[in-house]
């Protein structure tokens, strides 16, 4: 039985189809994150499962259970906003508890999970507090606990760190995968940042214009992209594309002067295409000061980013820019001619045509 | 004089001058104004405190040197509106029993309207948004026809229930848009939570939205109370001679001529009419700024 599991779900405000048909089975205990560019429909998605938007067709179920027309509060699921959404004339202690008196659960049943709650999430010494009198952190912390109070199966994050500074993201990302690992619920998480998504997935969905992309582990997402938006959307800095053509039945890719050995690639039948496109990733290619013929590209380096442990190095090769990344000692002079070393193996092909992986 | 100059060395905030062109002109306009406004009201309480004796003497300007609060007292209990002489307070409690109603019976209808029309999108809710925000602009004399009519048909009119009614009626349009504006304001996740929560229409309502919405309640009674007060057409139509409000009252005895003009009983009459919305301007003020800019903020 899956937690959570979508089925031909469609979308429209108006005429404008926002989810196009899409299934999405996820799993009991599963860290699902939808991940992609803004207007992508992550967020619809998501209220689409709280049931804060009405379905045009398709069906949700939880736990087993067709919730399609069932209240957001029925469902079974708690969620985390990115604005944190408390109430803002009630205490931390109010904030938490408002669903469970609405619920109509006992006085010492609300108490018991208040307290509970509140030490998972170290907000004790905060339960008499206004959210006005909380720091952002703190805030999200207490939406958190609103939706574990509920103790419910399955958690919905929308953007919830999207509100904190950088320093603070990071150190609520870890907590937040400290609490899976401790709660052990089902968490669809949605984001745009991608470091979010590659450290707290167990399986990313990325989407773009109503549609899953690819669904698969963090890894997998960031070695073998199904496609070209995949493969430019994930990783930082960006994946270098090479417009070119295979030729000789697929073992060699082509493109100006150069002419790569395919061999090792690790995908589908390559064979003859006019039209490839071969991504390399900026930590996937090695700075060599001799060519090797078949596996480096000539360039010649224009200017570098030392980023403390290592620097990303760009680098003009016919005329367009790649970028390296390489150890920070081992940053080269402007000017220099270099070539660049092609790790096949890691490489990723797409066909021009369909933009799908190879 | 270059010696001079590099003598103060800049550091923390610039000294400005005392006065400045901009500052004198700005101040003056307002003092101009403020003597506009308030020399009247000045007028009003010095004639009010006045003997008719010495008001007939002249010197109109002039504060009396023995007060007396006669004038207040009769204006009060006694001043005469062609046949009755019970003085404003009649008017005084007939406008409480007009204003207090209506008051109350719009800013819930028009609350719960702009709440609905804000978080709970019904068919055509845009629509009706539209039409109500066309007839805040429709000259309300249009209408006293046929509400008359409307009124006489319900068998209410010149009664106080046919009176409140239509404040209330026409109290809608602009409290109805002031406080859908307002909760279209209010952050849409906090509702959505709200709902994850498990509250309905009123949970959502009463415990989450209405204690954030301080500010433009006030705004609402602010706004009605003093209209309403100050409402003449209305009261002198629809209230029949026994509900008449106080405005009515005063500008009965005012008008009333017999023997010579109590200009004191007029005056006295006239500040103890315009007493209740001076106070709550007074007292609100800073709510009603903030709840206006509160309102005005999304459309």
């Amino acid at each position: 039985m899956h937690s959570v599991s979508v089925k031909n779900l469609t979308l429209k405000f108006g005429s404008a189809e926002v989810l196009k048909n899409l299934n999405l089975d996820v799993e009991e205990g599963e860290f699902i994150v939808l991940l992609g560019p803004s207007g992508c429909g992550k967020s619809t998605l998501l209220n689409c499962l709280a049931g804060l938007l009405e379905l045009t067709e398709g069906q949700i179920h939880i736990k087993g259970k067709n919730v399609t027309w069932a209240e957001p509060s029925e469902r079974g699921i708690g969620m985390v906003f990115q604005s944190y959404a408390l109430y803002p004339q009630m205490t931390v202690r109010g904030n938490m508890s408002f669903g469970l008196k609405i619920a109509g659960l006992p006085k010492a049943e609300i108490a018991k999970r208040v307290e509970r709650a509140s030490e998972i999430l170290q907000i004790g010494p905060l339960l008499d507090r206004k959210p006005g009198a909380l720091s952002g952190g703190q805030r999200q912390r207490v939406a958190i606990g609103r939706a574990l109070v509920r103790e419910v199966d399955v958690f919905l994050f929308d953007e919830p760190l999207s509100n904190l500074d950088a320093k603070l993201r990071s150190e609520l990302r870890v907590e937040l995968k400290r609490l899976h690992n401790r709660l052990k619920n089902t968490m669809i998480y949605v984001t745009h940042d991608q470091i979010e998504a590659l450290t707290l997935a167990d399986r990313i969905a990325i989407m773009r214009g109503g549609i899953i992309q690819q669904l698969d582990a963090p890894q997998t997402i960031y070695n073998r992209p199904a496609n070209l938006f995949v493969a430019g959307f994930i990783g930082s800095p960006a994946m270098n594309f090479i417009k070119g053509e295979t030729v000789d039945g697929g073992k060699r890719f082509k493109f100006g002067d150069v002419s790569l050995d395919l061999a090792g690639y690790e995908g589908g039948a390559i064979l003859d295409r006019p039209k490839a496109i071969l991504g390399l990733r900026p930590e996937h290619l090695t700075m060599v000061d001799a060519a090797i013929p078949g596996h480096t590209i000539p360039a010649v380096v224009e200017i570098d980013e030392p980023m403390g442990a290592d620097s990303l190095v760009w680098l003009l090769v016919e005329g367009r820019q790649m970028s390296v990344r390489v150890p920070v000692e081992h940053r080269p002079a402007p000017g220099k001619q270099v070539h660049l070393k092609v790790d096949i193996a890691k490489a990723s092909l797409f066909d021009e045509t369909n933009e799908l992986r190879i | 004089m270059a010696n001079k100059s590099s003598a103060i060395v800049p550091s923390g905030a610039k000294p400005k001058p005392f006065v400045t062109p901009q500052r004198f002109l700005v101040y003056t306009v307002l003092t101009v104004c403020a003597v506009f406004f308030l020399f009247p009201l000045y007028i009003m309480i010095i004639t009010s405190l006045k003997s008719i004796q010495e008001i007939q003497s002249g010197n109109i300007f002039i504060p009396t040197m023995t007060p007396t609060l006669d004038a207040w007292e009769k204006a009060w209990n006694s001043a005469c509106t062609g046949l009755y002489c019970e003085g404003v307070k009649v008017g005084f409690w007939n406008s409480i029993k007009i204003t207090v109603p209506s008051t109350i019976v719009s800013i819930i209808v028009a609350s719960l309207t702009g709440y609905s029309m804000a978080n709970w999108p019904f068919k055509f809710s845009e629509v009706f948004f539209t039409i109500l925000l066309l007839s805040s602009f429709i000259p309300y004399v249009v209408m006293i026809y046929p509400l008359v009519i409307i009124t006489r048909e319900l068998g209410i009119y010149s009664t106080l229930p046919a009176v409140v009614l239509v404040h209330t009626i026409f109290g809608l349009p602009l409290l109805t848009l002031l406080f859908r504006n307002y909760f279209a304001s209010l952050p849409a996740e906090l509702f959505k939570a709200a709902r994850v929560d498990g509250a309905g229409y009123w949970q959502i309502f009463f415990q989450v939205f209405a204690p954030m919405s301080v500010p433009i309640f006030t705004v609402a009674v602010i706004l009605q109370v003093t209209g309403i007060w100050n409402d003449f057409l209305f009261g002198v139509i629809y209230a029949g001679p026994t509900n008449y409000p106080m405005t009515v009252q005063l500008n009965n005895i005012v008008n009333s001529a017999q023997g010579g003009k109590a200009y004191n009983v007029d005056m006295a009459a006239t500040i103890l009419t315009g007493l209740v919305p001076l106070a709550i301007y007074f007292f609100s003020g800073k709510y009603f700024v903030r709840g206006i800019a509160a309102g005005a903020v999304k459309g």
